[in-house]
């Protein structure tokens, strides 16, 4: 129970951090902390797949896409430009949206009947260890068993999705002209771009 | 032997992880120490150098000049960087190279589990790959915060690369992963007790070992580093023991992808030719001494690779490669006769 309270604080002054700090870069740090303390309340929750598969791809591949990007894009150490601040406008709806989540989550954790108390308890010492034979609440076994049959086609469709979000990111970017490397790659044999005989507009 | 059993039930523990963590990380350090004298040395007498031999008998001492060098010089801080992160950034590089110690096994447990792994994580090649992805922000972090633009040529130069044949990395363990039918290194090991994985993943372990030496940045992969084009890249800035902490890690990540291809292809601490009176420790610290050679013979073997060639390998050749063995195997494993 400590271990939570901990955890929590942790979590929400690194999500506060993230959003209030003063530079592009501070804040993927911030949100690094953050995903990495979200992985170790998985872990508390003894669900160890969902805690290492929240680092790999969250922090593994998509916070480093961001930093990537801002490393290269933002205008070095310097902070953000002040802006107008957009607070007031926001606060309200926030608060509202805000309280209906948190109403809807506490009534059905209320209503909802416990689940039964895994056979350690979380934060225990030996819980790292002992979790996650096949068949246990939240090891891979377990994890996997659940993917390929009760939640098959949620899993499938989210794959669609990508897929259909990869296709759009070729599409966008994609041009066919050779460029200029692929050119000097072929070294003495350069060919000309457009072939004779091929109008010049694609 | 049952008393030694009783007297280790009776300790707490937390003392025991404690004391686990002690040794490994004693012997870790000390084997990174070496690892580097031994580069030092295999380069020197491939190159007919003698290599360093000032410091001690055969220079056996020189680690500790080095360390004692290091710790002594000056810690800069350019005035353009970014103070807090450079600092953080080689910090991140070195826990997470260490962090990955805490599941390896380097043993067959005994009875009381005292030997073997700090902890025997049930997912634990996944726990080594979540912190090697996150070791990735050291570098590219390091390379930002500086300030100049080696080193974020450097980092870019990291980050990209290290994506890309993670990738690869990931996809050609899941083979592995698949023939031993769990991710407990511990169990890895135990499902390569009759043959070893190299033989029917041949082909995902040449892509792991490619792609291990570009995860680790080292040559003929070292473009996030190159002297020639780049000074010293992401840690151009970097001086005293914060570099010796970037230093540290990249033998360490080094030492890591050795262990983790000693216990996924390799048969981990098995006997080879069932000389099976060497202890398993002995066989396990001699594979992966054997990995670390074949590292260091790369490197004085292979010239770089230009960028854009090596983007090209990673994800034209690498990757695709890395997909047919993983479907290959599925294949198999699916339609083998025992499996019905």
């Amino acid at each position: 129970m400590i271990a939570f309270w901990v955890l929590a604080l942790a979590l929400i002054a690194s999500g506060v951090f993230t959003i209030t700090a003063s530079k592009p870069v501070y804040s993927v740090v911030g949100l690094l902390g953050n995903f990495v303390v979200l992985a170790i309340l998985y872990l508390t929750l003894q669900a160890e797949f969902l805690a290492v598969i929240q680092i790999v791809v969250y922090s593994g591949a998509i916070l480093v896409l961001f930093l990537f990007v801002i490393a290269l894009l933002s205008s070095g150490v310097k902070p953000f430009d002040e802006g107008t601040n957009r607070l007031p406008r926001v606060l309200i709806p926030a608060l509202v949206l805000g309280g209906i989540a948190l109403v809807t989550i506490v009534f059905s954790a209320v209503r909802s009947p416990s689940p039964a108390q895994p056979s350690i308890t979380a934060g225990s010492p030996g819980a790292l260890g002992q979790t996650g034979e096949a068949g246990v609440f939240g090891s891979v076994a377990n994890f996997g068993q659940t993917l390929f049959t009760t939640n098959l086609l949620p899993f499938e469709v989210t794959a669609l999705l990508l897929m259909v979000a990869v296709i759009g990111v070729v599409l966008l970017a994609g041009d066919d002209v050779p460029s200029r490397l692929q050119v000097r790659e072929r070294g003495t044999e350069r060919e000309p771009i457009v072939k004779s005989g091929e109008p010049l507009t694609r | 032997m049952q008393a030694a059993a009783d007297l280790i039930n009776a300790v707490p523990f937390w003392l025991i992880v404690l004391v686990k963590s002690g040794i490994v990380l004693l012997v870790v350090i000390t084997t990174f120490a070496y690892s580097m004298l031994f580069e030092r040395k295999i380069m020197a007498w491939m190159q007919l150098r003698p290599g360093p031999n000032r410091v001690g008998p055969w220079g056996l001492m020189q680690p500790a000049a080095d360390a004692v060098k290091m710790m002594f010089k000056e810690d800069l801080t350019p005035n353009t960087a970014d103070p807090l992160i450079y600092k953080l950034a080689p910090f991140i590089s070195l826990i997470t190279a260490m962090g990955v110690f805490a599941v390896i096994p380097f043993a067959e447990p005994t009875g009381t589990g005292f030997f073997g792994a700090i902890g025997d994580v049930n997912a634990g090649i996944l726990f080594v790959f979540a912190l090697t992805s996150i070791g990735i922000y050291g570098i590219s972090l390091a390379g930002w915060s500086s300030g100049s633009k080696f080193p974020l040529l450097g980092s870019v130069r990291a980050t990209a690369q290290m994506i890309s044949y993670e990738l690869s990395m990931t996809l050609s363990v899941i083979g592995v992963l698949i023939l031993a039918g769990t991710t407990s290194l511990m169990g890895i090991v135990h499902a390569q007790d009759r043959v070893w994985f190299v033989i029917p993943q041949i082909l995902g372990f040449i892509i792991y070992v490619i792609t291990a030496v570009a995860e680790t940045n080292r040559a003929p992969f070292d473009l996030v580093e190159a002297e020639t084009e780049l000074v010293g890249g992401f840690h151009t800035e970097y001086s005293g023991l914060r570099f010796g902490l970037f230093f540290i890690a990249e033998y360490l990540n080094m030492i890591t992808v050795s262990c983790l291809a000693t216990l996924l292809f390799l048969g981990g601490w098995n006997a080879l030719f069932g000389l099976t009176f060497i202890p398993g420790l002995i066989w396990f610290l001699a594979k992966a001494g054997a990995f670390l050679f074949f590292y260091i013979w790369l490197r004085t073997t292979l010239p770089r690779f230009r960028y854009d060639r090596l983007m090209d390998f990673g994800w034209k050749v690498l990757f695709p490669a890395a997909t047919l063995n993983l479907v290959l195997t599925a294949v198999v494993v699916a339609f083998w006769p025992t499996n019905g």
